[in-house]
């Protein structure tokens, strides 16, 4: 996908951050992924130790929490939890399905210092 | 502050900055490095609770640009495909379809201006964005590139991404609606393969439908699989090489840019 961007908006972020609370470091990040939001997890990691090199989190930690993906069933009209995009409606069996949710891709919060 | 060519501020408004460097005749070149940063001493350990989007910033950038186009009336769509299903054609013979239609084009590509030479030589203006390594536009891109169009009230925009089925679904660019081209010689399963891009788009054109005897596909299989990824897409089968169903994909873009319209006049 594009974990590099994705590790750019998050430095835009808590560069953002950074200036508005008065930041020293960043110990810890902590992101939201939605199970459809095609992020590759290991990429991610990877991009975020070489772009947040030289920024207040330069060596921070990154925690990613999992979010499950919701979508609506066009066949019987229930929303459903599904784990795979393509994955049949639980409740009847039908494959026309719509997400709803489980496209985050948030920051949900900075320990700093 | 912009991560790609360092101009502009924390704000936004309307997107309108001015430059010390120049980025040459309507085209332009994106794929720098990010800006540094600025720390202000604190020492005590804390919790910042943000619950902010990744591509927040982004989302600004494409909130400013939709801003500016649903004031002038102007229909933007941001063309998404794979490399070779044809869009650049297809805008072509678009353009050529609607006539004295105001309009202007945007063109993603990696490299080269060869896309926007191709839609400058119908007579329509056009702006080549070229990504350098980026595999997408963004909302960021697409704001610098509407100030170097001359863009009428009631126009239509044409954005093409660049060509990639993945990460252009995820960047908001300010349109009204992405339009995903599907060509009939990639496959019937790559809606099932890619579904972001299918399940983000309003409509899907099914392009190429005169190779399709010669390429043993199932264009009702294609559509099956569009509506298993997104039940409320539309969907028009067409070619822009005989014109077969573009009459169709014309009216589509009419009607909604009057409907626009319309929203812009209240």
């Amino acid at each position: 996908m594009h974990e590099m961007s994705l590790c750019e908006g998050i430095r835009d972020v808590i560069e953002d951050q950074a200036r508005i609370h008065a930041i020293k470091a960043v110990k810890r990040v902590r992101l939201e992924i939605g199970s459809f939001s095609g992020v590759e997890k290991k990429a991610l990691e990877f991009a975020f130790d070489v772009v947040m090199r030289g920024s207040v989190a330069e060596g921070a930690l990154l925690e990613m929490l999992d979010l499950p993906g919701r979508a609506m069933c066009y066949d019987c009209m229930k929303e459903v939890e599904i784990d795979d995009r393509l994955a049949p409606c639980p409740e009847c069996g039908g494959g026309k399905l719509m997400p709803v949710s489980g496209d985050e891709m948030r920051i949900k919060d900075l320990e700093v210092i | 502050m912009c991560t790609v060519c360092g101009c502009g501020t924390d704000q936004v408004e309307g997107h309108s900055h001015s430059h010390s460097h120049h980025h040459g005749p309507g085209d332009i070149h994106f794929g720098q490095g990010p800006a540094g940063t600025e720390v202000a001493g604190m020492t005590q350990e804390r919790l910042i609770e943000i619950e902010t989007g990744i591509l927040s910033k982004n989302d600004c950038y494409a909130a400013a640009n939709r801003q500016v186009l649903n004031q002038m009336g102007t229909f933007a769509v941001n063309l998404v495909s794979s490399p070779g299903s044809g869009k650049t054609t297809l805008l072509c013979k678009t353009i050529e379809a609607l006539g004295d239609q105001p309009l202007a084009v945007i063109e993603g590509d990696q490299q080269t201006a060869n896309d926007a030479d191709r839609i400058r030589a119908t007579g329509a203006q056009a702006v080549q964005v070229n990504t350098g390594k980026g595999c997408h536009l963004d909302g960021h891109m697409v704001g610098h590139a509407m100030e170097h169009l001359d863009i009428a009230p009631g126009s239509l925009l044409f954005i093409e991404n660049v060509g990639n089925l993945v990460c252009p679904a995820g960047f908001d660019l300010g349109e009204d609606c992405k339009i995903a081209i599907l060509s009939v010689t990639e496959g019937e399963d790559k809606p099932l393969k890619y579904p972001d891009m299918f399940t983000a788009s309003k409509l899907a054109l099914l392009n190429k439908i005169d190779l399709a005897p010669h390429c043993d596909v199932d264009l009702d299989l294609y559509e099956a699989n569009l509506r298993r990824v997104n039940p409320q897409i539309e969907i028009i089968r067409l070619s822009a090489r005989t014109g077969e169903g573009m009459d169709q994909w014309v009216a589509w873009l009419t009607d909604n840019l009057a409907v626009k319209s319309v929203k812009a006049a209240e």
